[in-house]
């Protein structure tokens, strides 16, 4: 984990209340993809911790969606404006694990976390099937670039206004995988469950303290004793996961 | 040259800023960001008999200036705490480290303490007997004079280690209970623990933290941690360690005008992990700036 002065070189809509922001610092923090960055918001106490879409040597992109008094600070950032940022958060989806056929599953503001998940997937040489799941055809966003990398992309709406109509599991059924990788809400996360016979990995969220591990606040149980969501997560493998 | 030394319980520390228990772990999470050694000591995390998982989630909630948690004491318990954790904060720190602990039963803390009393790292006992996110335990004992005094006298019983007993600002009169503390034989009162607090999520109507009630802190709980202190200063002769909402160098020198020996840093740390090394790196800054030469002698300056 580092900490640093990031700025913001450009803060977009790209689907209703989902911003994208392109931050310029240190990225050496960053190993892996599916970590996390912990944002000092102006005049709020706690941080707020926001899931890495993607990142190169100089640069972070994080993908949010405003769902409250710190995100919706966070969609007002300017171009050249600065914020104090924790980097390279939690540890993130192993790539190693994905065996020659990994599916992506991600749902609404879970997709992000798999956008760079999939570059080092395809640039390994993987065949990388992706399963984007949202309510609505407006609030798509990323089919586009994930089919830039060279992944199959599938995406399903649950009013069926675009591709599929139902939910992640629905779309999954006709897909090859021998591994998947998730981020997206708990319902969707127990479809899965239900649903898939190979190992994987999810990625979860929770209500966090300080997000480096010191505070315990957002704790958990696995069958392999207490884990923290912040540090020893937010990635677990499914083996380990207690329903 | 400013001298920040100061003497706590025979223990002479090289500056008065302690990380407080609950938020720097075992010091190892903090090593891997600065040498930890820099600070005066530590309370490392709230160590109970048995394993506790602590209350569900969420346990975490934001306020203006400052948060609720209601961890409820999560932790591996002794034996590990000894054969696990000490082992890993020895290879980090090298100095007398503050063992905070925490039960439910006048048995469970001197139990715990007799346990960690072998320790030769632990240089004092922090007794936690006002954790507010724990049912029927942890509360009621910081909130009675009666239970303060037992849990003290039973403390004291098994260990020659100083023990400073942490209490809880959720009472009517704190040095009713400071007092009944130094009498049964204390070396210290530790002070403030969290404020009992509450948040309510305006979308689900409902309380946010699982535990529906949680410990408030940070900067926000300041004034009302200072007065504490204050009136503690008056009321008992034994040293006190400040605590509640410091931030600041400035927060520092003034927790100690207020009559703390030493202070501890809290939810500072969770939002700004460098926090400890910023305040003592910043302290000869501050002490120059209000023309103090030596933090021992502005101890209970206030009064």
């Amino acid at each position: 984990m580092t900490q640093g002065i990031y700025k913001v070189k450009s803060n977009t809509l790209i689907a209703p209340s989902v911003y994208r922001m392109e931050l310029l610092g240190d990225t050496s923090a960053l190993t892996r993809p599916g970590q996390f960055i912990n944002i000092k918001i102006d005049g709020l106490f706690l941080r707020r911790p926001i899931s890495v879409c993607d990142y190169n040597d100089s640069e972070i992109t994080v993908i949010y969606k405003v769902v409250g008094e710190g995100t919706e600070i966070l969609s007002q950032c300017k171009t050249n404006d600065v914020l104090d940022i924790l980097v390279g958060l939690g540890n993130g989806f192993d790539p190693e694990k994905s065996g020659e056929k990994p599916l992506l599953i991600g749902g609404g503001v879970g997709v992000p976390p798999l956008y760079n998940l999939c570059k080092q997937l395809i640039n390994k040489g993987k065949s990388v099937s992706v399963v984007l799941g949202f309510n609505t055809k407006d609030e798509i966003f990323y089919e586009n670039e994930f089919k830039a990398l060279g992944a199959t992309v599938t995406v399903a709406t649950a009013d069926g206004s675009y591709g599929v109509k139902g939910f992640v599991t629905d779309a999954m059924k006709d897909i090859d995988y021998d591994f998947f990788y998730t981020c997206g809400p708990m319902p969707m996360f127990k479809a899965i469950e239900s649903t898939v016979k190979v190992s994987g990995q999810y990625s979860f969220e929770e209500r966090m303290g300080c997000g480096f591990g010191a505070c315990m606040g957002c704790s958990c149980k696995t069958k392999y004793g207490n884990k923290r969501i912040c540090k020893d997560g937010p990635v677990m493998d499914r083996e380990e996961i207690i329903w | 040259m400013v001298d920040t030394k100061v003497t706590l319980s025979g223990i002479e520390l090289d500056n008065p800023v302690i990380p407080a228990s609950g938020t720097f772990g075992f010091g190892y999470e903090f090593a891997d960001l600065y040498d930890i050694n820099m600070l005066g000591t530590f309370s490392f995390k709230g160590t109970t008999k048995d394993p506790r998982f602590g209350n569900p989630t969420p346990r975490i909630a934001e306020t203006p200036s400052g948060m609720l948690n209601s961890v409820g004491l999560q932790n591996p318990g002794v034996e590990k705490v000894i054969s696990e954790e000490l082992p890993k904060l020895k290879k980090c720190f090298s100095k007398p480290v503050m063992a905070n602990v925490s039960g439910f039963a006048v048995e469970d803390y001197a139990y715990t303490c007799q346990m960690l009393d072998k320790e030769n790292q632990i240089g004092w006992f922090e007794v936690n007997i006002s954790c507010p996110n724990v049912h029927g335990g942890g509360l009621a004992f910081g909130t009675s004079a009666k239970n303060a005094e037992n849990v003290t006298k039973a403390v004291k019983k098994v260990t020659n280690k100083p023990v400073y007993i942490k209490l809880s600002p959720n009472v009517t009169d704190i040095t009713e209970i400071a007092k009944a503390c130094e009498a049964a034989g204390a070396d210290g009162i530790s002070l403030i623990n969290t404020l009992l607090g509450m948040r309510i999520d305006l979308k689900t109507k409902k309380p946010i933290l699982a535990n529906k009630m949680g410990g408030f802190s940070g900067a926000a709980i300041k004034p009302v941690a200072l007065r504490m202190v204050y009136q503690v200063y008056e009321a008992v002769k034994i040293p006190i360690i400040g605590m509640g909402g410091i931030t600041t160098a400035e927060d520092v020198i003034e927790m100690m005008l207020a009559g703390a020996t030493a202070v501890e840093v809290g939810a500072a740390n969770l939002v700004e992990p460098f926090a400890c090394k910023k305040i003592i790196e910043d302290l000869p800054r501050a002490m120059e700036k209000y023309r103090i030469n030596s933090l021992k002698e502005i101890i209970g300056g206030a009064h």
